[in-house]
């Protein structure tokens, strides 16, 4: 009898399969929320598992600021085609044309807060009941308290201090008309085990998160890339360093880390020695104590 | 566009397996110094973290490091220095992999510790060791022994403050275990410790030597919790079927779910419950690939050798030992809504993958949780009140005591007009 031990990561798989499983039998329209990032990337590979052999049965829904980085891009297509998946690209240029959402004003205004809109209008489109994302509770401390099943109200607010409980496998999904659900499969992962899972499924990931020569610009301690969205502040001025990304979000508050990290391997034994958190590098959790709570208040991932 | 995944995988870590445990303590009782110190020490705080709440430690002129402020992430919560809600923290050392259900001291308290005892292998029950065994504890216990927890760590804290003496630690034990023996919790272990100094935490203590056990991360690390799950009685509630519609794949049905006990194999004979249409297992696919076998908790596709009607909320179940169908069910409830408990009120029931009508037939009784006393002329169930229920479900469950199986013995109770998940239940 002893042998019906499960590691830990397969204890994860099996656990974010069962969660998927239950959406896609709990609710009629969900979308997989998709970024790019190494996140979501582990988030399509669970689907493809979960409903294997059919194919992942709702779409991947992309919110696309402008303000990404190439190499991201291409790759969501390339994963899109490769997984037979049907892929809803939402700008959030579009909002601000439209009036919408106001961009932001400064040396490097950010649309990481307007992409909330955007998902909004984009949820309320395609009529999405539930949304699933790659956000994992020990990423960011208002994600410590995030549900594996988060309800939002019809105006995509989330609500901390009234969440429902979570017992055992049991999942509440119940909810009115307008209202929608924010499902987080990866929950109980760390950036170890998502790294981890990449290389155990031999997944493959956007060429930034290895080392390459980039010119960035240091502002308060973060690498920001050189980019078209970025206005050089007096003193300030582009360097080329040996970086890679730790996390793939907006090239606007995402910041790179000097890495020669060239492979996965490499790549695992740094984040297993990494001093910083993996949002140590993301400019818009720094703007307050409860950046991230306030903006998952109103909506975003 | 693409780097090739590197073959690199890390045999060790791929290796390391998962202990779930949940905290349970009254306020200032050091828990969250005790939660901080198991992170600090295994290295699983970042400087980043540590430098936010040393900012915010001394923007809010506080002297001690408050260590508290990396488990209390909300807004609210910072404000008023109260834990709102369950958190959970993660943390690895080279043998295991750990994920804290870190539960608040104070109000709503029996509500998050019954949600986070619900998924826990094990409970830290924290004592103050200048109170000794007070209301609180005898609370958290009955908790982990209603939840089932099979492991509990009695942490005697504060050991510093009563000069390290046995004496006081014997005494503690003593009385609790005299408590302990009207509960029904398998594994107890003591440990003397003190969280803010770190004796016996992490290190043996040299002040305690006195002391012949573990430390509280090595107990921790080595807790065998293998026999934890049941691979005795076959359970496999029916999530969705899995029907691609392709050419390829054109006559494929698979059931998908996640084993709730027991172990499946291809051949065996199954039984569909609750209709008891009968097949055999033809072939089982898990997420790497076709099993031997499945067994808890695994989330794996079954495809069966006959076409009989099976769809989400039933269960496959093997013939030998069956599992109760029944729609009558006594349960031991905990009540989580400031709406209280309707006397044959209706309510959605949502247990293993099955959602039915039900209706509360009786309310037997309420347990003082203090004292363990059942009420039975009190009658009247409120948020955080836990009692004995008789309840009548529209349609069948396919059931087993909850201290048989945690999977297919517990149920949640729903509000049909609020949606909301208003009790917690475990059937007797």
């Amino acid at each position: 009898m002893s042998s019906y031990n499960l590691t830990h990561l397969a204890q994860l798989e099996h656990e974010a399969i069962f969660i998927m499983r239950e959406v896609a039998a709990q609710f009629e329209r969900p979308a997989l929320l998709f970024s790019g990032g190494k996140d979501s990337i582990v988030m399509v590979r669970l689907a493809q598992k979960a409903f294997a052999p059919a194919k992942i049965p709702f779409p991947l829904v992309h919110i696309d600021t402008g303000h990404n980085f190439e190499e991201t891009i291409q790759f969501r297509d390339w994963l899109a085609k490769d997984t037979g998946s049907r892929l809803v690209v939402r700008y959030v240029a579009d909002s601000i044309k439209a009036g919408r959402a106001q961009e932001e004003k400064g040396p490097n205004p950010s649309r990481n807060g307007l992409q909330t809109i955007t998902l909004l209008d984009t949820i309320e489109e395609f009529k999405y009941d539930a949304c699933l994302g790659g956000a994992r509770r020990d990423e960011e401390k208002a994600r410590a308290k995030e549900r594996f099943f988060s309800h939002r109200d019809e105006f995509g607010q989330w609500d901390p201090k009234n969440q429902r409980p979570e017992l055992w496998n049991l999942f509440n999904g119940r909810k009115n008309i307008g209202e929608h659900f924010r499902v987080f499969p990866l929950s109980n992962w760390t950036e170890m085990d998502v790294w981890q899972y990449i290389a155990r499924e031999k997944l493959d990931i956007p060429s930034i998160y290895f080392t390459h020569q980039r010119e960035v610009v240091n502002r308060n301690g973060v690498l920001l890339a050189k980019s078209p969205f970025i206005t050089l502040l007096e003193g300030e001025k582009y360097e080329t360093r040996t970086v890679r990304y730790r996390t793939v979000g907006d090239s606007t508050c995402t910041g790179a880390v000097e890495s020669d990290a060239a492979d996965l391997g490499a790549v695992i034994q740094e984040v297993a020695s990494a001093r910083q958190t993996e949002r140590g590098t993301r400019a818009d959790d720094k703007r307050s104590e409860t950046a991230m709570e306030d903006r998952k208040k109103a909506g975003y991932f | 566009m693409t780097a090739p995944a590197h073959q690199h995988t890390d045999q060790h870590y791929l290796a390391m397996d998962l202990l779930r445990f949940t905290t349970a303590g009254s306020v200032d009782d050091g828990k969250s110094t005790l939660i901080g110190r198991l992170l600090y020490d295994s290295k699983s705080i970042f400087e980043d973290q540590l430098d936010a709440i040393e900012r915010a430690t001394e923007q809010r002129g506080e002297e001690h490091l408050n260590l508290s402020l990396l488990t209390d992430g909300l807004r609210a919560e910072r404000e008023q220095g109260i834990t709102i809600d369950v958190a959970y923290r993660y943390f690895a050392t080279p043998r295991r992999k750990f994920i804290v259900a870190d539960t608040p001291g104070h109000i709503q308290y029996t509500r998050n510790m019954v949600t986070g005892a619900s998924t826990a292998n094990l409970a830290i029950i924290l004592i103050d060791a200048r109170k000794g065994v007070i209301e609180q504890t005898c609370r958290h216990s009955f908790i982990a022994s209603l939840l089932r927890i099979p492991h509990v760590v009695v942490c005697v804290n504060k050991m510093d403050l009563v000069d390290f003496s046995e004496a006081r630690f014997n005494e503690i034990v003593a009385a609790y275990t005299e408590f302990a023996s009207r509960l029904e919790i398998p594994d107890i272990k003591f440990i003397p410790i003190s969280a803010l100094h770190g004796d016996n935490v992490v290190d043996r203590s040299d002040r305690m030597s006195w002391y012949q056990g573990s430390p509280l991360l090595y107990t921790l690390e080595t807790v065998y919790i293998g026999s934890d799950v049941n691979h005795i009685d076959a359970r496999f509630p029916v999530q969705t079927v899995i029907r691609p519609n392709n050419d390829e794949h054109h006559d494929f049905r698979g059931f998908a779910g996640r084993v709730a006990g027991g172990v499946f194999k291809p051949g065996d004979a199954v039984v569909s419950q609750p209709s008891g249409l009968t097949s055999r297992i033809k072939s089982i696919h898990g997420p790497s690939g076709d099993l031997q076998e499945a067994f808890a908790p695994m989330s794996v596709v079954m495809t069966l050798e006959d076409e009989i009607d099976v769809s989400r909320g039933d269960t496959i179940t093997k013939a030998n030992n069956p599992p109760n169908v029944t729609q009558d069910v006594e349960a031991m409830i905990c009540w989580f809504s400031e709406k209280k408990l309707v006397p044959n009120g209706k309510y959605i029931i949502r247990h293993t993958t099955r959602e039915a009508k039900s209706v509360i037939k009786a309310v037997r009784y309420k347990v003082n949780i203090n004292t363990l006393h059942k009420a039975e002329g009190d009658l009247d169930i409120g948020m955080n009140d836990i009692g004995r229920i008789q309840l009548r479900t529209a349609v069948p469950l396919i059931a087993d005591a909850y201290q048989r199986n945690r999977s297919t013995g517990s149920f949640i109770l729903i509000d049909e007009f609020t949606n909301a998940t208003v009790a917690a239940g475990m059937i007797l």
